[in-house]
């Protein structure tokens, strides 16, 4: 790999209002070459990335400085249909799909098919027919390059985000001009099967010439397949490393600015054990996270860890129990019934629920961070609210200082809690959605993935404020993740799903492989 | 891990499922529901006999359809309700003038207006395109309000300077002061009918003009034809209860009207515009075909999310003012479609409602804001208009005042537009809040 650049870009600086968000950054990518970029949330990636597709946010505040190549060949990028003429594909951070279209359509969209008819002679291309045969097919042929089995003529809307996202990298993939793409935290949104599948996809992508871009928080994923890695901190270029010059603890160290400990907790002395939450034979009808009967009983005060492989419901059972998809079956809190399929009610129990579809979704995208931390709480609980006889108002000062409080305690990267989360990178408005949980006091807090998509100094950072919250405030915590590292480090008990049911429940210091059995479903095929 | 999969529905949830199916459908078709109800009694009440009422719903029903069927579009590119389609109705308008002051008559008069009106109407939506592309998201009031504009523009043009700074020669339209248009046309012997009944100018008055029974027997057979062929084609688009429904209700069609010819009824008298019936039939193929195109895929993208289009490079301001554009011809033409069946026209007033019958007529046909149908065009049409007609005797009978029954029907229109949007705003908050709850 000697060859010349595909792309290049030189000195790019980028200004939002005043903030310098990236500064005097070079890049350069070969054919067929995987480029890692890592860094915090905040540091500037997604907006490099915006700058190299042209997206119309840069543009309409005021563009941005220094040049990009292609092929040697200096270009202006000022819309995404310019980047793509020049071969440029991305998978953005942010869904960008059209949830009443099937899959197909989204695959293929506005890069129909096109079947000629007797109008189109007349009018021209505008007027072809859509040839929906075709273009199910090369939507087929492009989701099983990535090994995705999913039916190519569902609505996309309702899908679990697994599936979302598959559909977006079959978008890209599905492009023939295709030189360079850029995957923007591809993997965020993935279970840990998923994430690898897509890995192989990428390399045998750049195997056939094609460059890739990859960001993620994930740095194990970056040493194994990236061939360079560009690290940024704060806007600004660190340093850019060979896969072999580099490991994930010196990454993360010049990520960070500082060295990286491990999340390790302190468990406390066995509690007693009191039953707050039971749930039996609970079915969950959640497309692609199928929950077939589970019973399961939580203690009070404990963090319960729910783990397993995707697709085999773990997903399912915290977005049942809070009335999310259609589920049938018995929970009881405190020995109380809950009625299911309806979210209001399980809201009105003290329940909160960090959703594992946090992308853009929840969120007052134009309003401030600090409304989106207490609006569910005054919505729902009266908080945050002074009352003048008839009257009410919202208590700022409160609110302020409690914004504050959260943006210190999960570092959110911000000018300050009146920032509109709009302007917030991808990682901050997750932690954003994350504070928004932990404002509810709920008695019960169920959290899916909560460290997807959040850099390694903040990761633990969420997870002390979860344990931090379990101690001191007593609050149940139940996690759903697909990292099970994670899991053990910070819970009690570690439920395993498989095929809908649970498979067993261990402590988190069993070996690695009663885990991997467990998950694998085979202790349950040799009890039977 | 197939998705498609639904291997947990029992039988109890069977159950909930077509409960809550029924529930949707009732809340969703409210408006169309109520209407037909409304319909239905004031039928009754009027004590109409079924021949006046049939021969005034073909003519109602004939002219005004194409108009409302012009607005589908827009929506579909996310646009809303066009209520711009008043500037095509001028256009439109302007032209049967201009023709009738040439002296041009019959099909070959109205054929020149539609093709005289079509650059017309296409630059008008271009400049309606570019305002709304100006005032994304609130397409509907900047539609209303430039209507009022174009009113000024359109009273300037046709009471100031037609006579004066174009010079028109003409004493049966122009004003005795030699400036400016009546305040009434009048197309009799000129374009009036000139597409209804093409026969007319040329001896023949039965042209084209087939009586009811017999376009409806036809329907029946056609139409149970078709039904039959799209139940047993591939695609599987029709459920049997639906086809079993269809069915049933063109039979019912298909007796009724060979009864009638048996009898000889006065039904019989009645006849049906059949150029026009081909035109609007041509134009519901039209809009099927083009929701199926390229560009029809575009607006509906462009609708959904213009975000997610443009970033998948659709040329979203484009692909807007296409709609607008198109929207624009299909008003001006089917104005001209409504006023050579009306046969006169009040030259300041007439096109002034059009945008909001039009409007109130497809809601309540069960469209939205969002979303709409040929088929809820063209039901909108016939329930609007049956209200139309059987407001002003209900009224006669129960207040002994038909002009009740008249005030009653404006408050109709303007009430269901009132209603439909702020329904559409309450289910955008509601949205919005079920969203917070996730
Ligand atoms: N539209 C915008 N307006 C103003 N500021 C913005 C805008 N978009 C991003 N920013 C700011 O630019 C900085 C960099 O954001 P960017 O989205 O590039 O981060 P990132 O590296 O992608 O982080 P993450 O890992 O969280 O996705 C952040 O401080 C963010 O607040
Ligand atoms: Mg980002």
């Amino acid at each position: 790999m000697s060859e010349k650049n595909l792309l290049e870009m030189k000195g790019i600086g980028k200004t939002y209002f005043g903030t310098q968000v990236l500064k005097d950054i070079n890049l350069g990518v070969k054919p067929g070459e995987i480029h890692g970029i890592v860094g915090e949330n905040g540091a500037g990636k997604s907006t490099l990335m915006n700058i190299l597709f042209g997206m119309s946010v840069i543009h309409s505040t005021g563009g941005y400085d220094g040049e990009i190549l292609i092929d040697g060949q200096n270009v202006e990028i000022f819309s995404p249909l310019e980047a793509m003429e020049l071969g440029i594909g991305m998978v953005h951070q942010e869904f960008m799909l059209l949830p009443s279209y099937t899959i197909t359509e989204n695959i293929k969209l506005n890069r129909e098919e096109l079947k000629p008819n007797v109008f189109s002679r007349l009018f021209g291309q505008n007027i072809k027919s859509l040839d929906f045969s075709s273009m199910n097919a090369q939507a087929r042929r492009a989701l099983d390059k990535l090994s995705i089995s999913i039916e190519e003529y569902v609505t996309v809307a309702g899908l679990p985000v697994g599936y979302m996202q598959f559909t977006e990298i079959a978008r890209e993939i599905d492009k023939s001009n295709l030189k360079l793409i850029v995957f923007d935290e591809p993997t965020a949104v993935l279970a840990e099967s998923e994430a690898s599948s897509l890995l192989e996809a990428m390399k045998s992508i750049a195997q056939q010439g094609i460059a890739i871009l990859f960001i993620t928080h994930r740095l194990d994923e970056v040493v194994e397949i990236c061939h360079n890695i560009t690290v940024l901190r704060d806007g600004q270029h660190v340093a850019t490393k060979g896969r072999k010059a580099t490991d994930v603890y010196e990454l993360a160290e010049l990520m960070v600015g500082r060295k990286v400990e491990k999340m390790t907790r302190q468990k406390k002395q066995v509690k007693k054990k009191e039953s707050l939450l039971q749930i039996e034979n609970l079915i969950v009808h959640m497309p692609g996270e199928e929950v077939k009967g589970v019973d399961l009983e939580v203690f009070q005060g404990e963090i319960l860890g729910i783990g397993g492989l995707a697709g085999q419901g773990k997903v399912g059972i915290a977005n049942g129990v809070m009335g999310l998809y259609p589920s049938k079956g018995k929970v009881l809190i405190g020995g109380e019934l809950l009625k299911l399929n309806n979210p209001r009610v399980s809201m009105s129990k003290k329940l909160a629920y960090v959703s594992e579809d946090r992308r853009g979704v929840g969120l007052l995208m134009d309003s401030s961070l600090e409304m989106n931390i207490v609006i569910n709480a005054i919505q729902n609980q009266n908080r945050f609210i002074l009352k003048f006889g008839p009257f009410s108002l919202l208590n700022s000062r409160s609110i302020r200082e409690h914004a504050l409080k959260m943006i210190k305690e999960l570092d959110i990267r911000c000018t300050g809690p009146a920032q509109v989360v709009k302007h917030l990178s991808g990682g901050n408005q997750q932690k954003v959605c994350i504070a928004r949980a932990l404002t509810m006091n709920p008695g019960i807090l169920f959290v899916s993935e909560p460290t997807r998509g959040i850099d390694v100094g903040a990761k633990r950072l969420v997870l002390e404020t979860l344990v931090q919250l379990n101690e001191e405030m007593g609050m149940t915590i139940i996690m759903t993740s697909s990292e099970l590292g994670e899991l053990r480090s910070i819970t009690d008990r570690i439920a395993i799903v498989t095929g809908g049911k649970i498979a067993g429940i261990l402590k988190p210091d069993d070996s690695d492989v009663d885990f991997g059995l467990l998950m694998s479903g085979q202790k349950s095929r040799k009890g039977a | 891990m197939r998705v498609a999969d639904k291997t947990i529905v029992s039988q109890s949830q069977e159950g909930v499922r077509v409960k809550k199916k029924i529930k949707g459908f009732l809340t969703n078709n409210m408006v169309t529901i109520m209407f037909l109800i409304l319909g239905l009694l004031g039928f009754l009440i009027a004590g109409m006999s079924p021949f006046l009422f049939l021969m005034d719903i073909v003519t109602r029903v004939s002219r005004n359809s194409f108009l409302v069927l012009s607005l589908i579009i827009p929506v579909m590119a996310g646009m809303g309700l066009n209520f711009s389609i008043v500037l095509g109705a001028m256009a439109g308008q302007a032209l049967l003038i201009f023709v009738t002051h040439w002296g041009i008559t019959g099909l070959p008069g109205i054929l020149l207006c539609m093709i005289l009106v079509t650059p017309l109407s296409i630059f008008l939506g271009y400049l309606t395109g570019k305002l709304f592309n100006k005032a994304k998201g609130q397409e509907m009031i900047a539609g209303l309000i430039l209507a009022f504009f174009a009113q000024g523009v359109y009273e300037l043009i046709f009471l100031q300077l037609i006579g004066g700074v174009i010079p028109m020669d003409n004493r049966v339209l122009i004003m005795s002061s030699g400036v400016g248009v009546r305040t009434t046309v009048d197309l009799s012997f000129g374009l009036k009918y000139g597409l209804d009944w093409p026969g007319l100018t040329l001896g023949m008055p039965t042209l084209l003009r087939p009586t009811l029974p017999w376009v409806l027997s036809f329907f029946g057979v056609a139409g149970t034809g078709l039904l039959i062929f799209l139940y047993f084609s591939k695609k599987m688009v029709l459920s049997r209860l639906k086809l079993i429904a269809g069915i049933a209700a063109l039979a019912a069609v298909l007796v009724f009207s060979i009864n009638e010819m048996i009898v000889g009824s006065q039904v019989n008298l009645i006849r049906v515009p059949l150029l026009t019936w081909i035109v609007i039939a041509g134009l519901c193929f039209f809009i099927y075909f083009f929701s199926q195109t390229k560009l029809g895929q575009d607006m509906r993208s462009v609708g959904q999310d213009r975000h997610v289009a443009a970033v998948a490079g659709i040329q979203v301001d484009r692909v807007r003012i296409i709609a607008i554009m198109m929207s624009m011809v299909m008003a001006s033409w089917g104005h001209i479609i409504f006023l050579q069946n009306m046969g006169a026209f009040s030259t300041y007033g007439s096109h002034e409602q059009i945008g909001l019958y039009s409007v109130a007529a497809l809601l309540i046909g069960g469209a939205t804001v969002t979303r709409a149908t040929i088929g809820q065009a063209l039901l909108g049409v016939f329930l609007f208009h049956t209200l139309f007609i059987v407001s002003p005797s209900a009224g006669r009978q129960l207040f002994g005042d038909a002009q009740v029954g008249e005030y009653f029907r404006v408050f109709v229109a303007y009430g269901v537009i009132g209603v439909t949007l702020a329904m559409h705003a309450w289910k955008k908050l509601l949205e919005a809040s079920s969203r917070l709850e996730n």
